[in-house]
């Protein structure tokens, strides 16, 4: 399945912005997540088309995937 | 202010327990009739430092000021850093009192000491601008005094007026909300000095108090979200408010920005590396989570500082302007003139609305700023009094107020854990009140969906009783994050303010602070006229609903009200 995947604040380091990328059917996030080699812990929020998911969501295709470390502000 | 006299009063046994928004709330309920004219003689403005405020407590220096508010028409605290919360204690000021009004119209400036207050004639500053006021006095006074001032904005008392805050370095922190400025100006004071000549706060046993803040110091600085506050500032929110369908766009139409990413903290995190400006910056001595920072402009000169969050999403998506530079005019212009980005960029989408300028014209913003709101023509007065003024002169419905407050950078639609704090916080809509983002949006002190009514109430009364207890400290709210989610913060607080007066408070004392300074907050508005109809949000939130979620505010009057069973 081919998936919009957004990483944001520093998780965009050495790595993108926004990219489309295939990953196989059934592929949950927190998979996603590890072979993005980014830490689960330093994970903050994901989501999928603006709503809230977690690491054993399972994506369909042409999802937007968002991967954000720990923010806050106010 | 009347017969220009000063005078220097014990603390009332009463009263020696409390600080901050705990002490300015109960001395407006106490002191100020609650039927008066805000800009009337009647009205009283208060500053308090903290309990924690003057001592090396980290992240201890955030000054409240309070006064029956002329956006509101109810209570008032408003938050700032700055130097004068931690001088102000250093000079052994609980509190200081403006009260009355002159006779002749004249303007004042105050200078306050360990020992001494006065009151002199100021013809110099009028109708100066902020930056001005603040250059001229550090010059003048030397850079080691605090100094509190009003710019045309509160000289002209608009309701939007801001008080400023001179920082560590010469810039600008505001008590921005609920026009205290105007206040300030109605007693015709331009600005206040503060010289703490060198004492200090008494710390009952030293010893636990600097084990106290060693934990409570390391608890902040190990939090994740200090350290994203200090990379890319409180402006890391734009993204993921926007992600999550919430960024309040177009005056509250769409609640996605397609040029998000170009005034997202990501994105000014880049441009201030380029220009030579400070990504982190501390608003007030102490602080260790630096969420402040200097903005340069394209000839990597100084612009603005303290850029938020609040600021660049209202000038920002709110009026469809993409340019973070024209937004950074335009907060420096704002904060010049002493008028408060959130209330006047609100009124800007509501003006846009009416078609006085057009979605997306920053440039046009910044002319307006300056020309109109600065010079105090009649479209510049309309804007300067807020959202609701804009509303009403152009007949606009679309206006995003609560108690005549413009909400802030979240919509209620989709952050409905929001809806419940604009509703009911004795503020008018304000979003440091109870921050409900925290679980809704950034799953920080656990998990409530957004798009839910589930859960919303409580959260938003846990948070706002929490919020008021710590507004009394003189703490940033910033700690919460820390607060929320690791074992050793609160404990740690709890025992600086023991170690600083000697007590032996528990967790539940805090709690019960809280409980009863919004009562008493809540006392003075039904006293003033208020009911529970004013705890609702404007109607447009109930009929359109929101993109991309689709959703409208949906709360009963009755779900409301509830939240005030504690």
């Amino acid at each position: 399945m081919k998936l919009t995947v957004k990483l944001f604040a520093y998780f965009r380091d050495n790595r993108f912005v926004a990219e489309v990328q295939e990953y196989p059917d059934g592929t949950t996030i927190g998979e996603i997540v590890d072979r993005l080699e980014i830490d689960r812990n330093e994970i903050g929020i994901t989501m999928i088309n603006s709503k809230h998911s977690s690491f054993e969501d399972i994506p369909a295709g042409d999802d937007i995937l968002a991967i954000f470390p720990m923010v806050g502000g106010g | 202010m009347t017969d220009l006299t000063t005078s220097i009063e014990d603390v009332p046994q009463d009263w020696a327990g409390m600080g901050g928004r705990g002490l300015t709330s109960t001395i407006v309920a106490a002191e100020v009739p609650p039927t008066c004219h805000p800009l009337g003689p009647n009205n009283k403005l208060v500053f308090a430092p903290g309990l924690l405020s003057g001592t090396v407590a980290a992240n201890s220096g955030r000054l409240s000021a309070g006064a029956k508010s002329p956006l509101t028409g109810g209570i008032k605290e408003s938050n700032a850093g700055g130097t004068s919360a931690q001088f102000l204690a250093r000079c052994g000021c609980k509190a200081l009192i403006i009260e009355g009004m002159p006779k002749e119209d004249k303007w004042y400036s105050i200078a306050l000491t360990a020992g001494s207050l006065t009151i002199s004639e100021e013809t110099e500053l009028v109708g100066k601008g902020n930056y001005t006021v603040a250059k001229t006095l550090s010059e003048k006074l030397g850079s080691k005094q605090g100094v509190i001032t009003i710019g045309p904005a509160g000289e002209m008392k608009m309701a939007g007026a801001n008080l400023s805050v001179v920082d560590p370095d010469g810039n600008l922190r505001s008590n921005g909300r609920g026009g205290l400025g105007a206040v300030m100006g109605s007693k015709k004071v331009k600005f206040i000095s503060i010289d703490p000549q060198g004492n200090k706060v008494e710390i009952t046993n030293p010893d636990a108090f600097k084990d106290a803040n060693r934990a409570f110091a390391k608890a902040l600085v190990d939090n994740q979200i200090s350290q994203g506050l200090k990379t890319y500032g409180t402006n890391i929110l734009v993204n993921v408010i926007n992600e999550a369908g919430a960024l309040p766009t177009r005056n509250f139409t769409q609640g996605q920005f397609e040029g998000h990413d170009k005034i997202s903290g990501e994105t000014m995190h880049d441009i201030i590396q380029e220009r030579g400006g400070k990504p982190s910056h501390n608003c007030h001595a102490g602080c260790v989570i630096q969420c402040s920072q200097i903005y340069k402009d394209k000839d990597k000169n100084f612009k603005t500082a303290g850029f938020e969050y609040e600021s660049i999403w209202a000038m920002g998506a709110d009026c469809c302007v993409d340019n973070l530079d024209d937004i950074a005019e335009a907060d420096w212009l704002m904060d010049d003139i002493g008028i408060d980005t959130i209330e006047t960029s609100v009124a800007f989408g509501v003006a846009m609305e009416a078609g006085v300028l057009e979605f997306g014209d920053g440039k046009g913003m910044c002319q307006i700023i300056k020309e109109d709101i600065g010079k105090g023509t009649a479209l510049g007065r309309i804007i300067g009094n807020g959202a609701g003024s804009v509303g009403r002169s152009f007949g606009v419905t679309r206006v995003p107020v609560v108690k005549n407050q413009a909400i802030p950078a979240y919509d209620p639609r989709s952050v409905k854990g929001m809806a419940i704090t604009y509703a009911t916080t004795p503020m008018g809509a304000d979003h440091t009140t109870g921050y409900a983002v925290t679980a809704n949006i950034l799953g920080v002190g656990g998990s409530v969906d957004p798009l839910s009514n589930e859960g919303q109430v409580e959260l938003s009364r846990n948070l706002q009783i929490a919020t008021a207890a710590i507004d009394s400290t003189g703490m940033c709210l910033f700690i919460a994050f820390a607060a929320l989610d690791d074992p050793n913060c609160l404990p740690a607080l709890i025992d600086l303010i023991n170690a600083r007066y000697g007590l032996s408070l528990s967790g539940d004392d805090v709690t019960n602070l809280g409980k009863s300074i919004l009562k008493t907050e809540r006392g003075f508005n039904q006293a003033a006229g208020f009911t529970n109809a004013d705890d609702r949000l404007p109607e447009f939130f109930y009929l359109e609903p929101l993109p991309p979620h689709n959703v409208v505010v949906d709360f009963s009057g009755e779900e409301i009200d509830s939240f005030w069973n504690f």
